[in-house]
């Protein structure tokens, strides 16, 4: 059994150590927020974060996370960071972002991570920030536009 | 289908025949049933049409019968029919239809997406749709005032009768509903279009950014299998034997289940499903395709070349091509590409005791819902096939052969219990169903002052079409047109033109990709006419300008995306600039690219797109899928490649099919160059040029001209 909390709920995994936190999340917690991507940590879909780091849940076994707390997209409004996730969710309606939005969880969930670490990032530190989740619909660019829109209204704030 | 379902359904049939928006009292979309519908919004309708339902507060829904998978259906053709409406745009709301005849595409004749098609083909539908309902609405008011319609008019979710009366949509809608439908109805000039042109933010964008949005990959239900399938590891093998022991001693896993184009190994969850198929022992014969190299092909191609093809466009004056002052002769290679849409793909099945329920975001529910009949073995009619929001899908998600849907189906057939198949990521890359490999043999001759005097354009490779049922209605006279098009009804004025096909089976499956055949076949013309120019000593712009005098759409995007991105100026060292231009799915888009090598390696900084599709219906999502054709393209056109060796598909996941990532994605300019009254193709136009483009600002930058995609696989330092 692995203990680990999920949104501030406590989780005693009963299942296979080896599973990935994505598939816990997914078929076990029937937290389907977080998408299923490419399974490898190459796409940044399945992006939650992980004692407050961004990390990737398809290649985060749960044994690796005992005792660990862990906030997905569904959990991100109701935590310390949720002045954040508001301001970026505001921002990427705004800046009409979505576009098929499977990607879009994994893209704000690292936003989020970002503007918490740095509240003003330069288009350089936002492509670095970002350049682990993918889009095929190439939101990029409005992306980038919405995090320096999140950023400002933070500030205002 | 439950009795109250039946009923509801042949009341739908009943009422809407023939007829695009029918008012029917207590109308429920046969979805939403069967154990999984919590996956649905519960429907309680009050006075619904095909098309559109007002609620008793005012709230407006329209049914989308189009696939929402990134090109913003949901809003797009909601704006359209509440353009008609008089509606209160606040109050529309948006959700996709099930599989039904009555949602067939009005040109393509059965439910499907694709092609660029959406809005075009839905204009007059929900125009007509809106206009009737606002028109019932308006009756349905003047009756309870004793006045006449005519004295009555409506808007923004009102009727406004004389002397200040006023009732709203929804206190009028029960009475509307019981109204006969106008036959004939007067549609607003496009010059009193007030929502129609004008930039409206997406629907569907909250619950997307949120993680509420509901795709096919998150089904669940409380006994739903999950299934994932060891595909044979070279194109039509067959299975031989299998050992299962190991697999079955993996906790979770429920079903071992051997079909023709593989293993289906059934659990409790995708984990112990994916833990099966690791442990699986197959033998498979190979087949004749195990042979197979991305070499051999093209060896293939090219011998297919050398002899004469079938004509897909003749010269008038044969003769006039023996007399050129000089000649390119060039050979291009444009490599098998994957579509790797965001979700990988998946279906739900659900037998139950009266039929069966599918779940799958299909591009084309109208071919797959029959397939899933034949798979399950039970009649059309008792199959409920429900669209779901794919993540992405650029044609995969629209297959003459359902692949993944027949495979759900027989698994759940077989297996006896709900099942989602998921297909991972390398499932997805080496599961076929490319856009082809081809070669382009062309030879232009040049007359001494540089003009085009003839050109002659061989195209060899698999056809897409060959083999399906879409083969009799679309392929004429041996010529596949998704292997031509974008060549042989090329809008420049190019005399004495020859283009013959050879067409190649490769043992490897294919299918429409972004923008079909203009996804190679701009990145020939446009190369090649930047390569004439070249050798005029003329200007890209100004030799193209010559070949354009009788095409004034294609001529103006030119000159716009020239004259915004400041075509000519000078530049920062080590940067150029590169142009296209190309006419797909009713639509042109010229770009200019902004090219500079870094660490040898081409990176795109700027693209100016000039793009005209008619009357864009809403400017703000035309931009987005602008920005997305062009970056779908880029990717493509740097990196992407399928290759194979030994009949095995050698990338498996976003390692080694890379795609564009974030931070190559360019500065997108879109200038919006269309008007007039009707709207044209928007998902894929902007796709084509900009591969072109690129190398055209590569060969600026270093001299040194592509013949082959992807652009990485050149050294161009």
């Amino acid at each position: 059994m692995s203990r680990f909390f999920v949104n501030g709920e406590q989780v005693d995994f009963r299942g296979d150590a080896d599973t990935p936190l994505l598939w816990a999340l997914r078929d076990h917690l029937g937290l389907t927020g977080t998408k299923f991507g490419c399974g490898a940590g190459l796409c940044g879909a399945c992006t939650v974060h992980l004692d407050g780091k961004a990390v990737r849940s398809c290649v985060t076994p749960v044994a690796s996370i005992a005792g660990k707390r862990v906030v997905t997209i569904e959990g991100i409004g109701n935590t310390s960071r949720a002045p954040v996730a508001l301001a970026v969710h505001e921002a990427w309606i705004e800046k009409d972002v979505v576009q098929c939005g499977y990607c879009q969880p994994g893209q704000v969930m690292s936003a989020v991570a970002l503007l918490t670490a740095n509240p003003s990032p330069t288009d350089a530190q936002i492509d670095a920030a970002m350049n682990g989740n993918l889009c095929r619909c190439g939101t990029y660019q409005r992306i980038r536009e919405a995090i320096h829109g999140a950023s400002a209204a933070l500030r205002k704030a | 289908m439950d009795a109250p379902a039946r009923r509801a359904r042949r009341r739908f049939l009943r009422n809407s025949a023939g007829l695009a928006g029918v008012l029917v009292v207590g109308f429920v979309l046969p979805e939403g049933r069967g154990r999984f519908a919590q996956a649905q919004e519960p429907k309680k309708a009050i006075a619904p049409t095909a098309f559109v339902r007002i609620g008793k507060d005012g709230t407006v829904t329209v049914i989308v019968k189009h696939l929402e998978f990134g090109q913003g259906v949901l809003t797009s053709l909601p704006m359209i029919l509440a353009e008609e409406l008089a509606c209160d745009w606040a109050r529309v709301r948006s959700e996709l239809a099930p599989a039904a005849p009555e949602y067939a595409h009005t040109a393509f004749g059965m439910q499907m997406t694709g092609g660029s098609s959406s809005v075009w083909n839905s204009w007059d539908q929900l125009r007509t749709a809106g206009a009737q309902a606002r028109t019932m609405l308006v009756e349905a008011a003047a009756r309870q005032w004793k006045v006449v319609a005519a004295d009555c008019r409506a808007e923004k979710g009102f009727v406004l009768g004389p002397g200040k009366r006023r009732l709203s949509y929804g206190q009028l809608t029960e009475a509307a509903a019981k109204l006969p439908v106008p036959e004939s109805v007067t549609l607003k000039p496009a010059s009193a279009f007030t929502r129609i042109g004008t930039s409206t933010l997406r629907l569907d964008a909250a619950d997307k950014a949120t993680g509420r949005a509901r795709f096919g990959m998150d089904m669940k239900g409380k006994d739903l299998h999950t299934a994932v399938i060891a595909h044979p590891p070279v194109f039509g093998a067959r299975l031989k034997s299998i050992d299962a022991e190991k697999v079955k001693a993996v906790a979770g896993v429920t079903h071992v289940v051997e079909m023709n184009r593989g293993v289906a190994i059934v659990a409790k969850d995708f984990w112990a499903a994916k833990k099966g198929r690791d442990a699986l022992q197959a033998q498979w014969d190979l087949g004749r395709n195990a042979s197979v190299s991305s070499d051999s092909l093209a060896a293939r191609f090219a011998e297919a070349a050398k002899a004469p093809g079938i004509p897909a466009k003749k010269s008038a004056n044969p003769d006039a091509m023996k007399s050129a002052a000089k000649t390119i002769a060039a050979d291009y290679e444009v490599p098998f590409l994957a579509h790797a849409p965001m979700e990988p793909l998946n279906c739900t099945v659900e037998l139950t005791g009266d039929g069966a329920d599918v779940w799958v975001g299909s591009q084309f529910q109208g071919v797959d819902r029959e397939a899933a009949a034949k798979a399950l073995r039970i009649p059309v009619e008792k199959v409920r096939l429900h669209t779901l929001l794919a993540g992405g899908g650029f044609g995969r998600r629209a297959n003459p052969v359902s692949d993944y849907v027949v495979e759900a189906c027989e698994v759940a057939r077989r297996a006896k219990v709900p099942v989602k198949l998921v297909w991972t990521r390398e499932d997805d890359i080496r599961g076929g169903f490319y856009r082809p490999a081809y070669l382009h043999r062309v030879e232009v001759d040049l007359d001494g002052a540089g003009a085009i005097a003839a050109w002659r354009h061989a195209i060899a490779g698999p056809s897409i079409l060959a083999g399906t049922p879409f083969e009799p209605m679309m392929v004429k006279d041996g010529i596949d047109p998704t292997s031509v098009e974008g060549v042989a009804d090329t809008p420049y004025a190019l005399p004495n033109m020859e283009v013959s096909l050879h067409t190649v089976d490769a043992g490897v499956p294919v299918l429409w990709w972004r923008s079909v055949g203009h996804s190679h076949a701009a990145f020939v013309m446009e190369t090649l006419i930047d390569e004439a120019a070249a050798a005029a000593g003329q200007d890209p712009v100004a030799y193209r300008r010559a070949l354009l005098a009788a095409k004034p759409r294609v001529l103006n995007a030119l000159e716009v995306a020239a004259a915004r991105a400041g075509w000519g100026s000078p530049l920062a060292k080590g940067r150029a600039r590169g142009i296209a231009v190309h006419e797909s799915f009713g639509s042109v888009c010229a770009q200019v690219a902004e090219v500079s090598l870094v660490e040898g390696a081409p990176r795109v900084h700027r693209v100016v797109a000039a793009f005209d599709c008619g009357l864009a219906v809403n400017p703000l999502g035309v931009e987005a899928q602008v920005q997305s054709a062009i970056a779908y393209g880029l990717g493509a056109a740097l990196f992407g490649a399928i290759t194979l060796a030994d009949g095995r598909v050698q990338q498996s996941n976003f390692h080694d099919y890379r795609v564009l990532r974030f931070a190559e994605m360019p500065a997108v300019e879109v200038h919006l160059t269309g008007g007039g009254e009707r709207p044209t193709g928007v998902g894929e136009p902007a796709t084509p040029p900009i591969a072109p483009a690129v190398a055209n600002a590569l060969f600026a930058l270093t001299g040194k001209r592509a013949r082959k995609l992807p652009l990485s696989s050149m050294a161009w330092a």
